[in-house]
C-alpha cells in the first residue's frame, strides 16, 4: 500500500483520487487550502448571482471522503522535498509520500498594471475572491460602478453576475469583437450584441492603463490606454485570463515552464512525482490543443488517466476529439473539433445566424475535400457523441449538413432550424 | 455573509402594485371568513378572484417580461420567502393552517349545518356555486375554486418565467385546462344532472385510483352502477385507467404524462409552488426516506381498498360472480404475475430493490390470506374496514397530501406530497424505472459539475451524480418536470423517449478521453 498524495482539490485532484481508490487499496491524501470540500470552480457565479448556495456546489456529500478512505487535509504546502518525498506546510506540518500528483490549478493573470492590487480589485477565481466580492460589491448602492478587465469566459461571467445586482457594469476589451481571438468574427460579434443588449457598456478594442485610487488606497477609478478616459468606479474586475499557480512548485527541484512541465504520461521530470489539471504544460502540444489547457474537462480527463498510471496500467494522456461549452448571458455555446477564428490555411468557413440575433453556428471544413473539422453552435444544443463520432468518422461538411437533425439535443417541442441551415449551407454552394 | 441585502430580491414599483392589488383581493376572503357579510356575494367574490388574478399578472409580467427570456433564478435563495426565511415560514405557517381549517374544522369557514344557510368565506362562493352546479357551495367547492384559480393565475406566471421553454409551456397549458375542466367544471356540471332518480359520485375524471383511494367505496360504485350506462361507463373508466391506459401512456412517454401534464397535485406543485422546488433535500439520506415511506403507502393503499371492497361483496357466487374469495384471490393473482415478470425479466436492473419489492409483495400475500381467514362480513381482522380507509383518509389523504404536502411547500419544496406521500407516483414510478421508453439522456462529457439541475430538481434527485458520469437518469421518482435540463447552462440533459435498450447505461470514463481508456474501464 502506497502513499498517494494529491495537492489541490479541484476536478483534477478529485477525479484521479476516485479511481485511484476505485483501482487500488492505496492510501489517498488530498490537500487543499481553499476549501474543506470539493467543490465546482464553474458554479462559482451561481452563488453570488443566487442560483445556489455554496453547499449547492459541492458534486459529493461530505460522507462521501470518509466512506471512500481518501483523507482530508486543510493547509498550505510551502515546499517540497522530492529526496526525501516530504510536503512542507505553512504552519510547519510536513507529510510523507509515496506518490505525489500537484494539481494546483491556475491563478488570476495580473500584467503589471499600475494599482492592481488596490483594494477594490479583485480577480475570480476561487471561492474567497467570491467571497470577496460579497463585501466589496453587495448591492448596487455599496458598489456604483464596476469595471471589468479582459474579455474571456470568466469576464463574461462577472459581467453577468454584477448585472443581476443592478450594478453598472463597464467591459474592457481588448479585442475587436468580445471573444474574437477564440471566435470566429460572425460569432464574436453576435456576442457582442448580445452583451450589449443587457445594458453592459462593452467597449471594444480598449485597454487598461491603470487603476486610480482615493486617499484610503481604494480603486476609484481606471483609465484606458487608448482614449485616455477616466471611469469611475468601486470595483475593478480583472480577468484577463488565468495562468498556473505554482510558485511553489518553483521553488522545488521539479521542472517547470509556464506550468508544471510533463510528458505525455503525465509524468514530471521528478520520478513519483506528477502534474494534472490546469497547472500542468505538456512539453510538446497535442495536436491543435495548448500546451496548458485550463479546462474543467481536460482537468477531469489527466485525473482518470493518472490514475491508471498510478496504479500500474502506464498510460498516456490520449486526449480525442476537442470539445467545449460556455455561456454567455443568455446564450448557450457548444463546440466540438476545432473552429478557428480565421479558417486554418486550406479550409473554410460557413456561418449561419438566426435572425433573432441569438442563434448561430459555424463550422471549419477542409475546402479540397470538403472534409468537416469542427463546429461553434450558439442557442442550439447539440450532441457530443453524434458529433466525435462525424470526426472520428471523417465525415464531410455536405454530410453533417444533411443529417444534422440527428445531433439536435434541444428540448422537445423546441423550433428546429436544421432545413433553414442546410438550405443556407447549400445556397452558398449553388452561388458559387 | 453579506453586509447589506443584495439587490436582485428588492421588488420594482410595478410587481410591488401588482402584491398590493393580490393581498387586497385576498383581504376581502379574510373579511368574508370573519363574517363580514358583504351586500353584493357576486360582486365581491368577482372582485376577489379578479384581483388575485390581476394582481399576479401585473407582478409577472414586470417580474419577466421587461427581461430577456433566460434563466429567471437570480436571487432565489436571497428571498426570504423562497429560502426559508422569516416569510417562508409565515407562509408556510398560515397555508397549514389553512389545511387544518379545511379539512377539520369547515364550520369555521361558515359551512352551514344541514338545512342552514351558509355564512362566512362559504357564502362568499354561494353565487359562483349556485351557477355552476345549481346549489350552495361546500368547503370543497372554495377549495377547488381557490385551487384551481391558483393554478391558473400560477401557471401563467410560470408560463412568462420559462418562455424560452416550449415544453415547460406546453405542458403548464395540459396541468391548466386538465385542472380547470376536469377537475373543476366537469364535475360540477355533473352534479347538476343529478336528481332524485340518478345521481353520480362527483367525479374527478382524470383522478385515478390509488390517488382517488376512495374510488371504489360502496356508495359510489352502488351509485355508478344505479346510475346506469354512464355511471358503468365511469366505474370501467376507473377500472381501465390504472390498469390500461396508464400502464400505457406510462411505457411511451413516462410517468411525466401524469405527474407534471394532467395530476391536479403536481399543477399546482408546478406553478404555484414552482418558486418553492430548490427546497427539496437532495441527501441521500432523504432518497432512502423516501423509498420506504412511498412503497409502504403503496401497500397500505393497496391493502385497504382490497379491504374496502372485500367487505361490500358477498359470500354467494350464485348471486353475483365476484364474491369475496374470487375477488382476494384475483388480487393475489395480480400481485404475483406482476411479481413474477419482473423478478424473471428485470432482475438485474432492480439488484438491491428487488429485495424490498419482495417483502412488500410478501407482505400483501400475507395479509390477504389473513383476511380470508379472520375476517367476518363487515370487518377485516376485526376492524371495521372503513375505519381502515377513514385512517388512510385522515393520515394520507389530508394530513400527508394536504397539510404537509402543500402547507410545507415553503419548507420543503412543492413536491414533498409527490416525493414521500402519493401512491399513484410510486406504481407510475416501478414502471417508468422498469418499462419505459423515458429516460434523461446526458451529453457525452459536457457536464460541469455545477449542481443547477440537482438544486432545481423538485424531486430530490442528484440529477448531477448521473451528468456527471456521463449515465442517463431513470430514476422512478422523476415527474418529467424538464426544469433541470431547463436550468443546466452547458446542455447537458434532454428528457426523451427512447427504445429501452441501453437505457440504463453507466460510465466510468467520459465521452472525450482516450478511447482505449474508455473502453478499458467502461467494459469492465
Ligand atoms: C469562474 C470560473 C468559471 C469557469 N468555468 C468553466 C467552464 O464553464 N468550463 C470549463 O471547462 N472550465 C471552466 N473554468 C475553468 C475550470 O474551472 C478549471 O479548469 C478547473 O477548475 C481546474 O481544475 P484543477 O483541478 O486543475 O485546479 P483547481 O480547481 O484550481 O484546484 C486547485 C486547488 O489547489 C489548491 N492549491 C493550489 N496551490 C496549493 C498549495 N500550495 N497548497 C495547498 N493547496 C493548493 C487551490 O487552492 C485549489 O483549491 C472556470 C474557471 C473559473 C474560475
Ligand atoms: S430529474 Fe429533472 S425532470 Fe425529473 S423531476 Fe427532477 S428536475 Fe424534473
Ligand atoms: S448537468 Fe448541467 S446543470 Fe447539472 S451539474 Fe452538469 S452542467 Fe450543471
Amino acid at each position: 500500500m502506497e502513499h498517494i498524495v494529491i495537492i489541490g482539490n479541484g476536478i483534477s485532484g478529485v477525479t484521479a483520487a476516485r479511481h485511484i481508490r476505485k483501482l487500488s487499496n492505496h492510501k489517498i491524501t488530498i490537500i487543499s487550502a481553499e476549501t474543506e470540500h470539493f467543490y465546482s470552480r464553474t458554479a462559482l457565479m451561481y452563488i453570488y448571482m443566487g442560483h445556489m448556495k455554496y453547499e449547492h456546489t459541492k458534486p459529493y456529500e461530505d460522507w462521501f471522503w470518509k466512506k471512500n478512505r481518501i483523507d482530508l487535509k486543510f493547509g498550505f504546502i510551502k515546499n517540497i522535498e522530492t529526496k526525501s518525498s516530504t510536503l512542507y506546510f505553512e504552519d510547519g506540518d510536513t507529510l510523507q509520500y509515496d506518490k505525489l500528483i500537484i494539481s494546483t490549478g491556475s491563478k488570476s493573470n495580473k500584467f503589471g498594471w499600475k494599482g492592481q492590487d488596490l483594494e477594490g480589485v479583485l480577480g475570480l477565481y476561487s471561492k474567497q475572491d467570491v467571497d470577496l466580492l460579497e463585501t466589496l460589491a453587495p448591492n448596487k448602492e455599496v458598489c456604483k460602478h464596476a469595471v471589468i478587465v479582459g474579455g474571456g469566459l470568466i469576464g463574461v461571467e462577472l459581467a453577468e453576475m454584477l448585472h443581476t445586482r443592478k450594478i453598472p457594469v463597464t467591459f474592457l476589451v481588448r479585442e475587436d469583437h468580445f471573444w474574437d481571438n477564440i471566435l470566429p468574427v460572425g460569432d464574436a460579434s453576435m456576442i457582442s450584441r448580445h452583451i450589449l443588449s443587457h445594458g453592459i457598456d462593452l467597449r471594444l478594442k480598449s485597454n487598461l492603463k491603470e487603476i486610480h485610487s482615493d486617499e484610503n488606497g481604494r480603486a476609484n477609478a481606471v483609465v484606458v490606454e487608448e482614449t485616455g478616459e477616466v471611469i469611475k468606479c468601486n470595483l475593478v474586475g480583472l480577468t484577463p485570463g488565468v495562468s498556473p499557480n505554482i510558485e511553489m512548485v518553483k521553488r522545488t527541484n521539479i521542472e517547470t515552464d509556464q506550468g508544471v512541465l510533463i510528458n505525455r504520461f503525465l509524468e514530471t521530470n521528478i520520478e513519483n512525482v506528477y502534474a494534472i489539471g490546469d497547472c500542468a504544460q505538456q512539453r510538446e502540444p497535442i495536436g491543435h490543443r495548448k500546451a496548458v489547457e485550463a479546462v474543467w474537462y481536460t482537468g477531469r480527463m489527466m485525473g482518470e488517466t493518472v490514475a491508471q498510471t498510478i496504479c500500474g496500467n502506464r498510460m498516456k494522456y490520449n486526449p480525442g476529439h476537442w470539445f467545449n461549452s460556455a455561456k454567455f448571458f443568455d446564450i448557450e455555446y457548444q463546440t466540438y473539433g476545432w473552429v478557428f477564428p480565421e479558417p486554418n490555411e486550406g479550409n473554410e468557413h460557413f456561418h449561419w445566424k438566426h435572425e433573432d440575433d441569438t442563434k448561430c453556428i459555424t463550422i471549419e471544413y477542409e475546402s479540397a475535400t470538403n472534409q468537416f473539422l469542427g463546429i461553434n453552435t450558439f442557442g442550439i444544443r447539440m450532441k457530443h457523441e453524434v458529433f466525435d463520432q462525424w470526426l472520428t468518422e471523417k465525415r464531410s461538411a455536405e454530410y453533417v449538413m444533411e443529417h444534422l437533425k440527428e445531433a439536435n439535443f434541444d428540448p422537445e417541442f423546441y423550433k428546429t432550424f436544421e432545413s433553414e441551415i442546410l438550405e443556407s449551407y447549400s445556397e452558398r454552394f449553388r452561388m458559387a | 455573509m453579506s453586509l447589506a441585502k443584495p439587490d436582485s430580491q428588492a421588488l420594482s414599483k410595478t410587481q410591488k402594485f401588482g402584491v398590493a392589488i393580490g393581498i387586497i383581493g385576498l383581504f376581502i376572503m379574510i373579511l368574508a371568513f370573519f363574517n363580514v357579510d358583504f351586500p353584493n356575494k357576486t360582486l365581491f367574490l368577482s372582485l376577489s378572484l379578479g384581483m388575485i388574478t390581476v394582481g399576479t399578472i401585473i407582478f409577472s409580467n414586470n417580474a419577466y417580461l421587461t427581461k430577456q427570456a433566460g434563466i429567471q433564478n437570480d436571487g432565489v435563495w436571497f428571498k426570504s420567502i423562497a429560502s426559508r426565511g422569516f416569510w417562508g415560514w409565515i407562509l408556510g405557517i398560515v397555508l397549514t393552517l389553512f389545511y387544518i381549517v379545511l379539512y377539520f374544522k369547515a364550520e369555521w369557514l361558515g359551512l352551514a349545518a344541514k338545512g342552514e344557510a351558509n355564512s362566512g368565506l362559504v357564502a362568499l362562493f354561494d353565487p359562483l356555486s349556485q351557477l355552476l352546479n345549481g346549489g350552495p357551495a361546500s368547503q370543497w367547492f372554495v377549495y377547488g375554486t381557490l385551487y384551481t384559480v391558483a393554478i391558473l393565475v400560477f401557471g401563467y406566471k410560470f408560463m412568462l418565467k420559462y418562455r424560452k421553454n416550449r415544453y415547460e409551456q406546453l405542458r403548464t397549458v395540459s396541468v391548466m385546462f386538465f385542472q380547470l375542466a376536469f377537475a373543476f367544471l366537469i364535475p360540477e356540471f355533473m352534479a347538476r344532472l343529478n336528481s332524485e332518480t340518478f345521481s353520480l359520485p362527483y367525479y374527478d375524471l382524470k383522478n385515478i385510483w390509488p390517488l382517488n383511494y376512495y374510488n371504489f367505496d360502496k356508495y359510489r360504485v352502488d351509485s355508478m352502477i344505479e346510475a346506469g350506462d354512464i355511471g358503468l361507463a365511469f366505474l370501467i373508466f376507473g377500472i381501465v385507467s390504472i390498469f390500461v391506459i396508464t400502464p400505457i401512456l406510462t411505457y411511451k412517454y413516462g410517468k411525466r404524462w401524469y405527474c407534471s401534464w394532467v395530476c391536479g397535485c403536481g399543477g399546482l406543485a408546478e406553478t404555484a409552488g414552482d418558486p418553492f422546488r430548490h427546497l427539496s433535500d437532495k441527501t441521500q439520506v432523504a432518497w432512502k426516506i423516501e423509498r420506504w415511506v412511498v412503497h409502504s403507502v403503496v401497500v397500505f393503499v393497496t391493502l385497504m381498498t382490497t379491504a374496502v371492497i372485500y367487505s361490500y361483496l358477498g359470500n354467494d357466487s350464485s348471486k353475483y360472480w365476484l364474491t369475496k374469495d374470487v375477488f382476494l384471490l384475483s388480487v393475489a393473482g395480480l400481485l404475483t404475475i406482476v411479481f413474477a415478470l419482473v423478478m424473471i425479466f428485470k432482475r438485474k436492473e432492480l439488484a438491491k430493490d428487488a429485495q424490498y419489492g419482495a417483502i412488500g409483495y410478501f407482505v400483501i400475500i400475507m395479509v390477504l390470506i389473513g383476511m380470508h381467514y379472520f375476517s367476518g362480513t363487515k370487518d377485516v381482522f376485526l376492524v371495521k374496514s372503513y375505519t381502515l380507509q377513514s385512517s388512510y383518509g385522515f393520515l394520507i389523504g389530508a394530513i400527508f397530501s394536504g397539510v404537509i404536502g402543500v402547507g410545507f411547500y415553503p419548507i420543503f419544496g412543492n413536491r414533498v406530497w409527490c416525493r414521500f406521500g402519493c401512491p399513484m407516483a410510486a406504481v407510475l414510478g416501478f414502471q417508468q424505472r422498469l418499462f419505459s421508453k423515458f429516460r434523461i439522456t446526458t451529453n457525452g462529457g459536457q457536464c460541469i459539475s455545477c449542481g443547477n439541475c440537482s438544486t432545481y430538481c423538485e424531486m430530490g434527485i442528484d440529477v448531477r451524480a448521473y451528468a456527471q458520469k456521463g449515465e442517463n437518469i431513470v430514476r422512478s421518482s422523476c415527474v418529467g418536470c424538464g426544469i433541470c435540463a431547463a436550468v443546466c447552462p452547458r446542455g447537458v440533459l434532454k428528457l426523451e423517449n427512447d427504445s429501452i435498450k441501453g437505457r440504463i447505461n453507466s460510465n466510468d470514463i467520459l465521452l472525450g478521453n482516450d478511447v482505449d481508456l474508455m473502453d478499458l474501464v467502461n467494459q469492465r
